[in-house]
């Protein structure tokens, strides 16, 4: 076999593994707009925010410490404990729960019908606040993240290919174990959407707001619910990258990258999401390894983009999105 | 193309020859046929009501008359000429103007200027004209300020034309729907609903300013409406439609008689 | 009591369709006007001028610009950063292309560059709404910003990648560069901003505004009546995009002087300038120099406040700003989303009944 196929295979293969972790960010955004008819732009930031939290509960870090420093004059820094990761896992996942009450108790309950553009820009400006709070709860210096999960290269795909093809794949543990969590927490969510009271509901909510009111559903609870649920995708997607390249602010730029991911799946499917998030993954990095040293690499920053674009100028609904029929 | 000479009606107004012709018309919206094979023509200076039960096809047939909706047998005639499928902006210059039946107002702006909007097609000046708001653009924007005043005065919304329509109630935006209509000058006028969700007193403020648009103007209007009452005495003819059908036309006392109407949709007065 | 307008009627169309109907408020008009421009430049100096006087004027040209195209049309873009690089960079390549032509030719041929790229990566509006076409502007942003960086003829090939402001002159006055004169610069990007607010006015009060407004309310409903969308959309695309270019230009060429594309016109800055609209008031040109002022002026004060007053370290009042700004954003869109421009009329209208209640 050619070499530059053989490359061409482990590049699509690690495509592959990119595309789940992206998927991964993108199935928040789809539970949220399900749910809500809100984009939630700060589904990354909540990544981030997950992840610092776990960090800081692990490592026994006083929240807002540098704050109180900064006022009281005191030098204190962490409790002294360290937490096991299951543990740290359990608190910061109850953290996002409160976090999912406060933003559905103090923002959206007073947005309750408004268009989605306005939705939108809602969730900016919480991506904000939250950046700027997870920043001065935790430090916004870079972290390491290690909760157990395997990582570095895949000694035994290593062999076995460098026997077959005399090449061996680098393919990451860290990124196997990914794709299967990811796998796993997709079929738990599309089970449960489809085929539990709860997630009926929730796809009530998300085509209007007023008429679930008016059948009887709470969109209170639905919506912090969803929120948490989200919350929880966002934590394991905090680990995920976290791990993967440490804890810092540019985790919470994969919420951009989901955009990509959500425009080719269309907004309101969750194989969609797992689909397009692969078509994304593979698409970038063969693009770069094909086209991107003709021109100057790094395309990676906007391929995903220009993918989108012009598949929503042949099809505005995306792959599997609804089509809108707009009427007067 | 046979355009005689028209006819006059029952309290003796003059009508005029064919201005709009539909001619085995059939639309069809996927795999659900909305109008089926229908034919009917509308005459210059009457007023034409279109009726039936809901889902009938009446809005359809509107945007096919308007040419919203191109469909996907059958001709068009306008004016003596068949009228090719046009964009739908392209439509409002033929003189055509049309409420909608859930209204479609401008809720950004103000009364006056949802009703300026009736005059955008008119209104082309170049944009360093407009940029600095001198020569041309200025003159435009009074011309038409004052036709649209002349349409507030006859529609006597005076005193809201400075008002957010966003805040006002149900009828009065009825009523400014059709000022945005009426400022565009149209020959054919298309009214879908007017009286929808109207008391009886706002039902005779609207039936009146529909007769005198009528009378003054000499506007062709077509409208859809439910209000038996209103369409029998305000209508000079009626295509009656069911299931994409015609099943029937002609003047309301035609209409009361018609046996296949009255099943359908009429029903009869039980004493 | 002294807001008044009784006996002050408009006795023609043309009267009322001013810009201030009431004298007051022309007159309120015409004093800031005089300030601005004849004691303003006399009593500036570099701290103000580059702290908060040229970003205020700047941002605000920009902010005009997003507001055509989000606030008045509808359609919302996430590229400001991108279009401020065009400008920037268009303006680069002409100054050091034709170094005998006036800076103030340059920036204006620049914001029409910026204006036909904004017409091409404005068509796909035609096809794509909403948010979706925000997501569709982040290609627009990130294509243009990669484009920048990585095409050396961008940059004149030089080695940084960075691009400076060579020097100009205006009548003997330096505009750019260390040896500025701070009133000149202020002057000019003055200039620029009113004539920038001037034009928008003109645009959106009269027929091109009520087309864009149409679109952005009721698309469908606009093209029945008559409207071309095509147009109508790419209109406000490349007037939008020709302001953005504008204000990108001048804050590479006088304000900031030398520009390292990817940290200066990245994504922030497209959203700095979506919340300065938001806060400021969407589909209103007061507004958009309010949120301006907001937002130049929010980071000065928490600096001073906090820093110089409190003794905080500076990284704490920056993660402060981003939480009050990201609060404010949601604040002002559950309160009062059409902004401080708003507040201020809601002020104004109660000021006109003062002393009374109602």
């Amino acid at each position: 076999m050619p070499d530059q196929l053989i490359y061409a295979i482990e590049v699509f293969l690690n495509g592959l593994m990119a595309g789940v972790l992206y998927a991964l960010v993108a199935l928040g955004f789809v539970l949220i707009y399900k749910a809500s008819g809100i984009f939630n732009y700060a589904q990354g930031v909540m990544a981030l925010f997950a992840a610092m939290t776990l960090v800081g509960v692990m490592e026994g870090q006083i929240p807002f410490a540098h704050l109180i420093n900064a006022i009281l004059g005191t030098e204190i820094h962490h409790f002294g404990w360290h937490l096991p990761a299951l543990l740290g896992i359990l608190l910061t996942m109850i953290v996002m729960i409160i976090l999912a009450w406060l933003v559905q108790r103090i923002i959206f309950k007073h947005l309750v019908g408004q268009e989605p553009i306005i939705l939108f820009m809602a969730t900016i400006g919480l991506a904000y606040f939250m950046e700027g709070l997870g920043d001065m709860m935790w430090g916004a210096n870079i972290k390491k993240l290690d909760v157990g999960l395997p990582q570095g290269i895949n000694l035994w795909i290593d062999e076995t290919t460098y026997n077959i093809f005399d090449y061996g794949f680098f393919i990451d543990n860290l990124d196997i174990v990914a794709s299967i969590i990811a796998a796993i927490l997709v079929g738990v969510l599309v089970m449960f959407a489809q085929y539990t009271k709860e997630g009926r509901a929730m796809r009530a909510v998300a085509d209007d707001h007023q008429a679930a009111l008016s059948v009887g559903v709470s969109l209170n609870f639905i919506w912090i619910m969803v929120w948490s649920v989200a919350g929880f995708v966002a934590l394991v997607a905090g680990i995920m990258w976290g791990t993967k390249s440490g804890v810092q602010f540019s985790l919470s730029l994969i919420a951009l990258k989901a955009l990509p991911v959500l425009m080719l799946g269309g907004f309101t499917s969750i194989p969609g999401a797992i689909i397009g998030g692969l078509i994304i993954g593979v698409g970038e990095k063969l693009f770069e390894f094909l086209v991107g040293p003709l021109i100057g690499g790094a395309t990676e920053n906007w391929f995903a983009y220009v993918l989108a674009l012009l598949l929503l100028v042949f099809r505005p609904q995306g792959l599997f999105g609804e089509k809108i029929i707009e009427r007067v | 193309m046979n355009t005689d000479d028209g006819y006059i009606t029952e309290d003796g107004r003059k009508i005029g020859g064919v201005v709009m012709e539909m001619k085995n018309i059939t639309l069809r919206f996927g795999g659900v046929t909305a109008i089926q094979d229908i034919t009917f023509d509308i005459r210059e200076g009457e007023i034409r009501a279109i009726i039936g039960p809901n889902g009938a096809g009446k809005s359809s047939m509107l945007n096919v008359v308007s040419g919203f909706y191109v469909p996907q047998e059958g001709e068009v005639f306008f004016r003596g000429e068949k009228r090719p499928p046009l964009k739908p902006f392209e439509v409002a210059r033929q003189g055509i103007a049309r409420t909608f039946q859930n209204i479609a107002l401008f809720e950004g702006m103000s009364v006056l200027d949802n009703v300026m909007t009736g005059r955008l097609t008119q209104m082309n000046s170049g944009f360093i004209s407009q940029a600095l708001w001198r020569g041309k653009a200025e003159r435009e924007e009074i011309e038409n300020r004052e036709i649209c005043e002349r349409v507030i005065d006859f529609l006597e919304i005076q005193p809201i034309r400075k008002t957010p329509v966003s805040r006002l109630p149900y009828g009065l935006k009825k009523r400014v729907e059709l000022a945005r209509a009426l400022a565009s000058e149209p020959k054919l006028l298309l009214l879908d609903e007017p009286m929808a969700g109207m008391n009886v007193e706002e039902k005779e403020d609207m039936s009146r300013f529909i007769l005198d648009v009528n009378d003054e103007f000499g506007t062709t209007i077509a409208l859809i409406e439910h209000d038996m009452g209103v369409v029998m005495d305000l209508s000079d003819r009626v295509v009656v439609m069911d299931y994409g059908k015609k099943i029937g036309d002609g003047t309301p006392s035609d209409i009361r008689n018609n046996q296949a109407v009255i099943d359908a949709y009429l029903g009869v007065s039980h004493d | 009591m002294f807001y008044r307008e009784a006996g002050d009627f408009s006795t023609t169309y043309r009267e009322d369709s001013q810009t201030f109907p009431i004298k007051f408020d022309r007159y309120r008009y015409y004093a800031v006007l005089v300030f601005a421009f004849a004691v303003v430049p006399f009593i500036i100096n570099d701290y103000w001028l580059n702290a908060i006087f040229l970003p205020f004027l700047i941002y605000s040209i920009a902010a005009i610009g997003l507001n055509i195209l989000t606030g008045y049309c509808g359609q919302v873009s996430l590229g400001t950063g991108g279009f401020m690089a065009v400008g920037a960079y268009a303006v680069y390549k002409l100054m050091t292309a034709f170094p005998d032509i006036n800076i103030i030719v340059h920036v204006i041929l620049a914001g029409g560059v910026t204006a036909l790229v904004g017409v091409i990566f404005g068509l796909p509006s035609l096809r794509i709404k909403g948010f979706y076409l925000a997501v569709a502007t982040l290609a627009a942003q990130f294509f243009l910003v990669w484009l920048f960086n990585r095409v050396p003829w961008f940059y004149n090939y030089s080695a940084s990648g960075q691009i400076t402001s060579p020097e100009r002159e205006f009548f003997g006055v330096t505009l750019t560069g260390a040896t500025s004169e701070p009133w000149a610069v202020y002057l000019l990007c003055l200039v620029f901003a009113t004539v920038s607010a001037l034009i928008a006015r003109n645009l959106t009060r009269g027929a091109m505004g009520r087309r864009w407004m149409a679109i952005r309310d009721m698309d469908i409903a606009a093209e029945i009546i008559g409207v071309n969308p095509l147009s109508a959309k790419l209109s406000a695309f490349a007037i939008s995009s020709f302001f953005v270019g504008v204000s990108g230009a001048l804050f590479f060429a006088v304000y900031l002087g030398a520009v390292e594309v990817g940290e200066v016109f990245g994504i922030n800055k497209s959203f700095l300038v979506l919340f300065m609209i938001i806060i400021g008031g969407l589909g209103s040109i007061f507004g958009s120099f309010a949120g301006a002022a907001f937002l130049v002026l929010l980071p000065v004060l928490l600096k001073n406040v906090l820093v110089g007053g409190f003794g905080w370290p500076t990284d704490l009042a920056a993660h402060l700003e981003f939480m009050i700004v990201g609060g404010l954003i949601v604040v002002f869109l559950i309160a009062e989303p059409h902004g401080i421009a708003q507040l201020w009329r809601v002020a104004k209208e109660k000021l006109r009944l003062w002393p009374f209640p109602h």
